[in-house]
């Protein structure tokens, strides 16, 4: 187990106060000024020793990310954006840092500013966190108040504003181009890439992009080295994460643990262990509901990090894992999921918009039974034809969790649908889903 | 994608109230000039706010003219977002979140819950016209499933008989405490923790 003097967010469960006397006590914003003076170089570099990889899904290196903005400002002004619009089911770790340690987040955010040259920073909150919101605000509002953010902040000659943006209940807001559309006043629906946010982002300007995690996590690499960040966890895997443990599970939590910590530990020690006992396990979804689900064989030996769970053909996404107890259906479970999607489509690619409500409703007739038997291949080929397919990454997000039961579940669902097509039946209904299938048979 | 349409009957005009006016201004002053069209999302919460929970059609028209944005534009944000609400859902709005984490844990329970108290069916009125439920999904508070929402507040670690009580309150015109109903603290694994436990003892 991780060393309690390791832990980043030590404020995790709020024993402290999140208000900046206690924040202060806790080490933040002691030395901001020494920190900045080393230079924007000496930042980047330091974070790039660090290893650190982007928290909000994706895993991309941070530093790298940084060091994609231009070196001089031109004409247009370099914005920095926070992602807060943390919607991925199974996911609530940045909900604890917006309300339990904001001043990480804040000083946070002035580090990164400077190191990317921002004077201006917008942090966008989904909707529904308006309270955690408003904590963030009086944080902020205190910080200004010590001069802490603002003009000349903390004493380190840079200037930068902070300001809040509400969110409005749409998952794919989540995806960067589609908060920047979000943040210009227009429905949040993804851009093409390139060009990137780094070089046309916001308003048309450079922007940097990043999870409320990674920006928490930055001043603490800086102060302690990004060495010593680099020495937890393994290669390329680096440093403490947040991981939320929720589902079924005898005590559902977040905790702050290093990277390649085995799952059976996160579960069985933090998390109190699977109800009804290990042996009642169904499947894990280790990253949050787009990551394809793990069955319990293979729980037994895994290990928690980017790269060994892309190795299990997963990934770990935000680490919100959601544990599945034998005495849920895991059918009804993913065609819940899949309704998820459904309903989060923002409707701008057909494969997309068009296939989420194909898979929501396939799915929710093999939890009925009432499909054919190839059927299971169909919804494969129709994840197929989705991911990869659409602007953004929502596509892979909807069609992976999909192609995880199917790869490992496809024993149960056929066992439960064992029609033949109902065509081979009734040739007479015009309307049926399965119409196309009357050329091969006929 | 999701559907919301606005309600038939609407009110013929809206304007902001001087509260909702300063409001509007100081948010209007967060962004770089020119681009005040990104106000439009708190704009059109403001309104929701001032009109009793629901944004009419005729708001959108005002807060297209205060932004110097067509009208269309506005209307298309305002359906696009689900928390905007198009039609009156009462002064409580009650959202249970029913996706996988808290279904695991049993949020169809608090669906029922719902169903018995407010009205049978979703988005529909409660008989005093106060309060209306819907299912929502993830509202990011997963380990404390199942939960519900109820406007601005979080109501976390419920089960049908903690749901029924916090709905008859409501049902009262009280406001129920929010937080977890399980008497945890905050995201911590409750009686079970290992961490940073120096500090929870201090």
């Amino acid at each position: 187990m991780l060393k309690d003097q390791d832990r980043i967010f030590q404020n995790l469960y709020n024993d402290l106060g999140p208000d900046l006397t206690s924040s202060q006590k806790r080490g933040d914003w002691i030395n901001t000024k020494d920190l900045t003076s080393k230079g924007r170089d000496w930042i980047i570099n330091e974070i790039k020793d660090s290893q650190l990889r982007g928290r909000g899904g994706a895993g991309f290196p941070t530093g790298l990310k940084w060091s994609f903005a231009p070196k001089e400002v031109g004409s247009r002004p370099h914005y920095l954006v926070i992602n807060a619009d943390e919607s991925e089911p199974g996911t609530c770790k940045d909900r604890d840092i917006l309300r339990f340690e904001p001043h990480k987040l804040i000083e946070g955010c002035l580090l990164t500013s400077y190191a990317v040259q921002a004077h201006v920073c917008y942090i966008y909150i989904r909707g529904e966190y308006f309270v955690d919101g408003q904590k963030l605000q009086a944080a902020i509002d205190e910080a200004y108040e010590k001069n802490l953010i603002g003009k000349n902040a903390a004493g380190t000659g840079w200037d930068l504003d902070i300001y809040i943006h509400y969110g409005a209940g749409a998952y794919i807001c989540g995806e960067e181009t589609a908060l920047l559309e979000s943040i210009e006043g227009k429905k949040g629906q993804p851009r093409l890439k390139p060009p990137f946010p780094a070089l046309i982002g916001l308003y048309g300007c450079p922007t940097i992009i990043n999870n409320v995690e990674t920006i928490a996590v930055v001043p603490t690499i800086l102060r302690r080295g990004g060495k010593w960040f680099a020495s937890l966890g393994r290669e390329k895997n680096t440093g403490t994460k947040i991981f939320c443990i929720s589902g079924n599970v005898n005590n559902p939590c977040n905790v702050e643990e290093e990277m390649n910590i085995p799952l059976k530990e996160l579960i069985e020690v933090h998390a109190g262990g699977v109800i009804g006992g290990w042996d009642n396990l169904q499947a894990v979804i280790p990253g949050g509901s787009s990551m394809p689900l793990i069955p319990k064989e293979k729980c037994e030996t895994l290990t928690m990090d980017f790269d060994s769970l892309m190795a299990e053909k997963s990934g770990l996404g935000t680490a919100g894992i959601v544990v599945i107890n034998k005495d849920q259906d895991i059918i009804k479970c993913m065609a819940r999921i899949a309704r998820f999607y459904k309903h989060e489509s923002c409707g701008q690619c057909t494969p997309c918009r068009e296939g989420s409500g194909w898979m929501w409703r396939m799915l929710e007739r093999m939890a009925k039974g009432e499909a054919s038997r190839d059927e299971i291949d169909m919804l494969e080929d129709v994840t197929n034809q989705i991911a990869g397919h659409t602007i953004c990454a929502f596509g892979e997000g909807s069609s992976w969790p999909i192609q995880g039961l199917l790869r490992h579940f496809s024993k149960e669902i056929k066992k439960r649908n064992k029609f033949d097509p109902i065509i081979n039946e009734q040739k007479d209904i015009p309307y049926l889903v399965d119409q196309h299938l009357l050329d091969k048979n006929a | 994608m999701s559907l919301s349409r606005p309600a038939k009957n609407q009110p013929e005009n809206f304007e902001f109230n001087s509260s909702s006016l300063e409001a509007a201004n100081q948010i209007i002053s967060k962004y770089p000039k020119g681009k005040q069209q990104s106000a439009v999302m708190a704009l059109l919460y403001i309104a929701q706010k001032q009109n009793n929970n629901w944004i009419p059609l005729a708001a959108m028209k005002y807060i297209g003219k205060f932004l110097d944005m067509p009208y269309i534009k506005v209307y298309e944000v305002a359906t696009f977002y689900s928390m905007y609400n198009l039609a009156p859902v009462g002064k409580y709005f009650v959202q249970v979140c029913t996706t996988t984490p808290c279904m695991i844990r049993g949020a169809y329970k608090l669906v029922e819950a719902c169903k018995e108290k407010i009205s049978e069916n979703e988005s529909e009125l409660s008989r005093d016209k106060s309060c209306s439920w819907m299912e929502v999904e993830c509202l990011g508070a997963c380990v404390n499933a199942p939960m519900l929402q109820i406007n601005d507040d979080y109501y976390e670690d419920l089960d049908k008989e903690k749901t029924l009580k916090i709905l008859d309150k409501i049902l009262n015109g009280e406001t129920p405490k929010p937080g977890s109903y399980r008497g945890r603290i905050n995201n911590e694994p409750e009686n079970n923790r290992k961490t940073l436990m120096d500090l929870k003892n201090a």
